[in-house]
């Protein structure tokens, strides 16, 4: 196992170095201009000033080795110097975002929070609406409930978070009034009347985002029972005599739950991509947005530092969604 | 006696209270939300108008214009004219004098200084100042004393207040950006997050492109406000939502630009919580016609002056296409209240605008064609005009937006009747308004027989505006494909009026100039201009004060907003 995980830690280097190329390669081409945004009141003189202040001026190879040495060497000592309580070195260059000229380390860390509760708990939120629905669903297959909650997955994995997050606003917000349409970044939780509030901000973008991965886990969850309820151990179980919900929540459900983890550890990067879309209907305000609108600013050291960013949890937890899989199946080894 | 002036005096203490009530942050908090989020506090970084808006709570030029276009002193007691002596009769220098007693919000005194160091602080090397055009042909900024400034300009400006007018022009203090003149300056993230400033509000917490949250300055100069004391200011989302949460959940009581359709802003205001407003400016949707040949042929010298136009240089084709147009009709499909037909591409303030060519406001198909017949393009098999074995066949190019697209879709179908043939084209605006010297997508680049966008031009002097259009300033690969003149127009009586406007001083010759200008481009039809776009924002009925100025930041009197009881 040990060998197996150091080899696929050798191989991820040069994968995300490969992907890192990829990524500037594309946005560095595109046609995107990081001042087209800037009204047409500023004379194109002062554009172009503007444009050469971003470095834009410099030949395109010469570019990707300094955002590597920036992103690579340069804002890891500044990070761990940070916490070190190292002095800090002006000279040495940061990945700074074009739009707002900070670094793009502190925008990130910035979204970070409210990314984390609001997906993150749409995520935990789905994982513990998913399980019971899929073991309920194929325990009783073909039953009323397995029918709706077919449909109900259905039409949550299949209606777009816009349109399912638009009509919220609209019920709950504007007819109703029970909860507020755009969410506060700066609330603070100190006592128990802002966790209710908080609680109110959250419900809806939650909700919204709970449908949508409830719906593909319950299937996954689903298909994994039913596959293992026709195994030989469980006749043999249940002819022992064991109760029947030790039968299928002891036995059945464990070995059931080995593809579903692995589901869910792929689908854990997704959390901090933010579920972009939703991001911008609610005004959360995390890294989905700040990926979007980095993106229509054409300000590409955030793009790529966020973009980047996603392929190392993505490589990581698939790495780790390997690992679990091994782990907990002792059927499977790796060689 | 003495009781009765006791109690003669605890009446009119009584008689004081009320008004004593209206005192600073005694109206709580206010929500103001920009669909566009600011990504920095400072215009000099940025120069986006959503950064100038943001920043103008927190910082304030010397003078500014108020919502009819007049300049007000806002800093300084009176704005310097060559009557009272702040502007020299050469017109080389203007004399500020700055009130007494201003303090920024730290507390420290603001004096000539930190004027001087505004000047400095925008034209350093390697600064990349958005805003150096503010800042044109200033050779000097000298402070005569602890409160007079004395710019002193190159040449002869008939206007001279760029500098520091202007929500594009703020003073910012000398010794929070002391160390970030030039390439420094993006690095001073904490000054460009938290200027501190001379405005009714200060900065507590900025996040950029999401949230700023700002409360009452203790060292503002009216000790009676700002009324509210403390203020979020968020960003993000879409006009939809924007609109939403000011005039149907009632969440927000200021929302900006709401570009949004006219029934849907009626249907919005149905629930009574909000008020929509408006006010026209000077930013017009046009037509810009290439006078020069775009064929991918020519190779490099597609789009410049060698080659002109096969049938747009004729004026009875571009006099044809502007008769054929339904301006009316364009305002009601895609504005509603919030446009106005316009047949001037200079449409305000009122001492510029022309009165000579609205005879475009009437749609006259059966006179186009007349004149296309006249002219010698006769309709050929397929029904397109063609003259000389050249077809009126016309790429229409746009950026995406649907406003634009409707609008593509209905002159084309109105240049179909006069027998022109239509390619429509649009092209994402981030890449046609970049400036991109290797797109050839850009509207500089022009490589269309039309194209449709809108413009504007800062503060209420159109002399650079109307420059615009001078020979010399048209892209072409010399220039990197940098330059306003998109139609190429090159005509040298009207460089001479221009020339003849920077040296004119007395404002009603300046009219007169301007106006010229503006009619030798509509009866040329090198433009053709069709909408006077307002600006269309929300409050809420419970947020008294506002008052809508298109000329300069639209919170530009935060400081006299207060909540209706």
């Amino acid at each position: 196992m040990l060998n197996y995980i150091l080899r696929r830690v050798a191989i991820a280097i040069p994968t995300l170095f490969i992907i890192s190329l990829i990524i500037f390669l594309i946005l560095n081409l595109a046609p995107g201009d990081p001042t087209a945004n800037l009204p047409l009141t500023i004379p194109p003189e002062v554009k172009a000033t503007i444009r050469a202040s971003l470095g834009l001026d410099q030949p395109i190879h010469i570019r990707f080795l300094l955002w590597c040495k920036q992103f690579f060497i340069n804002e890891p000592y500044y990070i761990f110097g940070d916490m070190m309580g190292w002095p800090a070195d002006p000279d040495q260059a940061r990945v700074v975002s074009w739009q707002t000229r900070s670094p793009v380390v502190d925008l990130i860390l910035q979204r970070i929070p409210q990314t984390l509760w609001v997906v993150g708990m749409s995520y935990v939120l789905a994982i513990l609406i998913a399980v019971p629905i899929g073991v309920i669903s194929a325990y009783r297959q073909y039953s009323w409930f397995d029918q709706a909650g077919t449909f109900i997955s259905m039409v949550g994995f299949s209606v777009p978070t816009f349109f399912t997050g638009v009509v919220v606003i609209v019920v709950f917000s504007v007819q109703l009034g029970w909860f507020p349409s755009i969410y506060d970044t700066t609330h603070k939780v100190t006592d128990w009347s802002s966790f209710l509030f908080q609680i109110r901000q959250m419900i809806m973008p939650v909700a919204v985002l709970a449908l949508y991965n409830a719906a593909q886990m319950s299937r996954f969850m689903r298909a994994s029972m039913l596959d293992n309820l026709n195994q030989d151990y469980v006749r043999t179980a249940r002819a022992k005599g064991i109760k029947e919900r030790t039968v299928v929540l002891v036995h059945v459900l464990r070995n059931s739950l080995i593809p579903v983890v692995t589901v869910i550890a792929l689908g854990v990067p997704q959390v901090f991509g933010g579920a972009i879309i939703t991001e911008q209907v609610f005004k959360v305000n995390g890294l989905g947005q700040l990926l979007i609108i980095a993106i229509q600013g054409s300000d590409i050291p955030t793009v790529q530092t966020i973009t980047f960013i996603f392929a190392f949890l993505i490589v990581t937890f698939n790495l780790i969604a390997d690992v679990l899989y091994g782990i907990l199946d002792p059927r499977i080894r790796y060689d | 006696m003495k009781i009765r002036s006791v109690i003669l005096g605890a009446a009119a203490a009584l008689a004081i209270v009320p008004a004593a009530q209206a005192e600073r942050g005694s109206d709580g908090h206010v929500n103001i939300i920009y669909w566009q989020a600011p990504s920095t506090l400072n215009p000099y970084l940025s120069g986006g108008t959503k950064e100038l808006e943001s920043a103008s709570l927190v910082i304030e030029p010397l003078a500014r214009y108020n919502e009819k276009g007049a300049m007000v002193p806002w800093l300084v007691d009176t704005v310097p004219t060559i009557e009272n002596g702040g502007v020299s009769k050469d017109l080389k220098t203007i004399t500020w004098k700055l009130k007494e007693g201003l303090k920024w919000s730290d507390g420290s005194p603001v004096t000539s200084a930190d004027v001087v160091f505004t000047w400095k602080y925008c034209t350093a090397e390697g600064g990349g100042c958005a805003q150096s055009e503010k800042y044109n042909d200033v050779t000097n900024v000298e402070a005569l004393d602890g409160l007079t400034v004395k710019v002193t300009f190159g040449v002869s400006k008939p206007f001279p207040y760029g500098p520091f007018v202007g929500a594009q022009a703020p003073i910012i203090q000398a010794k929070q950006f002391a160390d970030c003149l030039g390439a420094k300056a993006p690095g001073c993230t904490d000054a460009n997050f938290k200027p501190i400033g001379t405005g009714p509000f200060m900065v507590t917490e900025f996040r950029p492109n999401d949230v700023i949250s700002l409360k009452a300055n203790p060292n503002y100069r009216d000790p009676a406000k700002p009324a509210f004391a403390t203020v979020t200011f968020k960003g993000g989302g879409s006009a939809m939502d924007a609109g939403r949460a000011v005039l149907e959940t009632g969440q927000f009581d200021y929302a900006w630009n709401l570009q949004l359709a006219p029934d849907v802003l009626a249907n919005m205001q149905k629930a009574g919580k909000g008020k929509v407003v408006s006010a026209f400016g000077t930013l017009v949707e046009r037509i810009m016609i290439n006078m020069t040949n775009p064929d991918p042929k020519l190779g490099d010298e597609r789009g410049t002056a060698k080659h002109p136009h096969p049938f747009l240089t004729d004026i009875a084709v571009r006099k044809a296409l502007s008769m054929a147009i339904d301006r009316k009709l364009l305002v009601e499909i895609g504005y509603g209240d919030a446009g106005r037909p316009t047949c001037n591409v200079l449409p305000a303030p009122e001492i510029y605008k022309s009165t000579a060519n609205d005879a475009c406001l009437n749609q006259d198909i059966e006179g186009a064609k007349k004149l296309l017949d006249e002219a010698g393009w006769k309709p050929g098999s397929d029904g397109i005009r063609a003259k000389d074995g050249v077809r009126l066949s016309i790429l229409y190019q746009t950026s995406t937006n649907a406003v634009r697209q409707n609008f593509q879709a209905a002159i084309k179908q109105w240049w179909n009747e006069i027998g022109v043939e239509v390619e429509l084209r649009n092209i994402n605006a981030s890449v046609f308004f970049g400036s991109d010297p290797g797109s050839p997508d850009t509207f500089q680049k022009f490589f269309a027989d039309v194209e449709m966008y809108a413009n504007n031009f800062d503060g209420t002097d159109p002399e650079s505006y109307m420059a615009n259009w001078e020979c010399k300033q048209a892209p072409r690969p010399e220039t990197q494909w940098q330059g306003n003149n998109m139609p190429r127009y090159c005509d040298k009586g009207y460089d001479a009026l221009v020339a003849k406007m920077a040296k004119t001083g007395d404002l009603m010759e300046r009219a007169k100039l301007a106006k010229a200008m503006n009619d030798k481009l509509m009866q040329e039809y090198i433009i053709l201009p069709l909408v006077d776009r307002g600006r269309v924002s929300a409050h809420s009925v419970t947020l008294g004060g506002v008052v809508l100025n298109t000329w300069d930041s639209e919170l530009w009197n935060a400081a006299d907003w207060y909540r209706i009881k």
